[in-house]
């Protein structure tokens, strides 16, 4: 499980998220935007995400056990993994999709 | 804002002693926090004030889990003998709010997504009590003060929207002076501030809890023990505002002809008579004798011995002419014999509570009162020695509660309990030593109210029942055993020859 591995197992399949926003609340923007960019920037051609606004949709949100907003699931690859809040911290990000980090820190 | 509202409205928390140190229960529409150590209750506490509120004044209430499992924590209730399950359907909602394990935090985020489910929630069944259960989780999650008091003003300014009535639990560790650095602001957020707290007093664990402030409202200081029984919290509050009792006229025996004739009658009816004396001095054949005229009264009575089984107990009452069984058997009576070491001396004073409310006796024998100052700290098992005496003299029940006396200071034991200034009757049975002989002797240190006799009197107990002797003195002593026995047959053959 070292990162050179990982590099060479190139995501086949999309990379699809689940993204739980507070309308337009300031960190649910950004979380959104972030989101966009490192998917655009790590796998441009695969991936796929999902909004769904807690405001509008307030069960789903309990049903699917989202307690914080904003909160983004990565539901493919598995496993399923859980990020919460704007995404601003894209190391931790990186970390927690399994992806190669910046060689400069 | 509101005219009417100028004092505060409170909300039953449906625990009695609760209540009580809150002079109400909890502020409607308000934010109460209850704080303290892992295990000192604060789940089970908000669970009986939830279901309670739901049973009995037909609030619906959401319970938002953040540590426990939320099916645990209703399961819970289950076994405090809480229909959990219909509840659920309508009256009752668990929300796990646990966070995962595993989730990666990346930047700051608030509780939007779950205020807004418990919005439509809340709306939905018309919940009024929302209970937050370990706050403290999520708040460390947040991870940064600034952060934490956010959310919990986002929470706090919620429920007042709402109008709900909030319940906060937080674990804060080694008691108050923690929080004051970590969560600080907490205590000002809420309107009424409760800290639990549990310790160990000689081996045995005993609960406690304190409302720290309480806006707006009268409340109790005192710390005052609770215990988690059978049937949920309950709360020893000792100075509960009860009515005077009616005081009774009547007198009533204690079962023994010739002691209700030192007392002049015997002893008034809703009073206690405390009878101290070393170990087989007797005291429990006089609980017994006590007990058993209750019962031939046709009146309902209880009898609480303290390590010795109530088997043994009217076996050897059986003895001497003191028949418990057929009470026993006619449901008259009802003997509970409780283990010293089992419980602290709270957990015993909530048990006799219930038994008194189940079996409603009119008398009440307890033997030995002493051992509860075995367990749980002197001054924890005086204060309920003390509730019970005042317990029972509320309920208008005669009580008679006997005490171990070791050595040979015969106010020793009264003064660990220190029930004999609170005793309205004093008996004390003492051996008297006397020309190779050891004999029983009874006396009457104090009975209010009521002339008794100064004697010391011979203490006998035979197949035929308990007596006491007829006093004769010689040289300034009473004479016992042989000694009087021989005076005895010495008069009885002078009144014959006087005849």
């Amino acid at each position: 499980m070292n990162d050179a591995n990982h590099e060479g197992d190139h995501p086949k399949g999309a990379y699809v998220f689940r993204l739980y926003l507070a309308g337009g609340a300031p960190n649910s923007v950004r979380a959104s935007a972030n989101l966009y960019a490192i998917c655009r920037k790590h796998f441009p051609e695969s991936h796929r995400i999902e909004v769904i606004d807690v405001l509008k949709d307030p069960m789903r949100a309990l049903a699917e056990a989202i307690l914080v907003t904003p909160t983004v699931v990565k539901l493919s690859p598995l496993p399923e993994q859980q990020i919460i809040g704007d995404l601003s911290e894209e190391e931790e990000v990186l970390r927690a999709l399994g992806l190669p980090q910046k060689e400069t820190a | 804002m509101n005219d009417k509202k100028h004092f505060i409205e409170k909300i039953s928390s449906g625990i009695e002693g609760f209540d009580d140190i809150t002079c109400g229960g909890l502020p409607l529409g308000r934010t109460t926090l209850l704080m303290g150590g892992p295990g000192s209750g604060k789940t089970v506490l908000v669970l009986h004030v939830l279901v309670s509120a739901s049973t009995h004044h037909g609030t619906p209430g959401i319970f938002v889990a953040f540590e426990e499992n939320a099916r645990r924590v209703s399961a819970n209730g289950e076994a405090f003998g809480w229909n959990m399950r219909e509840l659920e359907k309508k009256q009752l909602f668990f929300i796990d709010a646990r966070v995962r394990s595993d989730v990666v935090k990346s930047g700051g985020f608030d509780l939007t997504g779950l205020l807004s489910a418990l919005e439509i929630k809340a709306g939905e069944m018309g919940a009024k009590l929302i209970v937050f259960d370990a706050i403290d989780v999520l708040l460390s999650l947040l991870g940064d003060p600034a952060a934490e008091c956010r959310e919990l003003y986002r929470i706090h300014e919620w429920l007042m929207l709402h109008d709900l009535t909030g319940v906060f639990t937080m674990k804060v560790e080694e008691g108050y002076p923690a929080i004051g650095q970590r969560y600080g602001f907490m205590p000002f957020m809420a309107d009424c501030t409760v800290l639990l707290s549990e310790r160990v007093a000689d081996r045995v664990a005993v609960r406690a809890m304190r409302v720290l402030k309480y806006r707006g409202s009268a409340q109790m200081l005192n710390e005052v023990p609770f215990v988690i029984g059978p049937a949920g919290v309950e709360v020893g509050s000792s100075n509960g505002v009860h009515p005077e009792p009616q005081p009774f006229e009547e007198k009533i025996s204690t079962g023994v002809e010739r002691l209700d004739a030192m007392l002049c009658g015997g002893i008034y009816r809703g009073t206690n008579v405390l009878i101290t004396g070393s170990s087989g001095g007797g005291k429990s054949t006089l609980a017994g004798a006590f007990i058993e005229a209750a019962c031939r009264r046709n009146e309902r009575a209880l009898f609480i011995s303290f390590d010795e089984n109530s088997r043994d107990i009217v076996r050897d009452l059986a003895t001497i002419s003191i028949h418990l069984a057929p009470h026993l058997a006619g449901g008259l009576l009802r003997m509970e014999a409780l283990r010293t070491e089992a419980a602290s001396s709270e957990e015993h004073f909530m048990r006799i509570k219930r038994l008194l409310a189940e079996h409603k006796p009119r008398c009440v024998a307890i033997d030995p009162l002493s051992a509860l100052a075995r367990v749980g700290g002197g001054l924890a098992a005086r204060a309920v020695a003390e509730r019970l005496i005042y317990l029972c003299r509320n309920a208008g029940i005669t009580v008679l509660f006997t005490s171990l006396t070791e050595g040979s200071d015969p106010h020793l034991e009264t003064t660990t309990l220190h029930v004999s200034t609170i005793s309205d009757s004093w008996i004390q049975i003492s051996y008297a030593l006397l020309n190779g002989e050891r004999n029983r002797a009874l006396s009457i240190i104090k009975s209010r109210g009521s002339q008794h006799s100064n004697q010391l009197r011979e203490l006998i107990f035979s197949k035929s029942g308990i007596t006491l002797a007829d006093p004769y003195t010689a040289g300034g002593e009473v004479l016992m055993g042989t000694l009087r026995q021989e005076k005895e047959n010495a008069w009885n053959i002078r009144k014959v020859d006087g005849q």
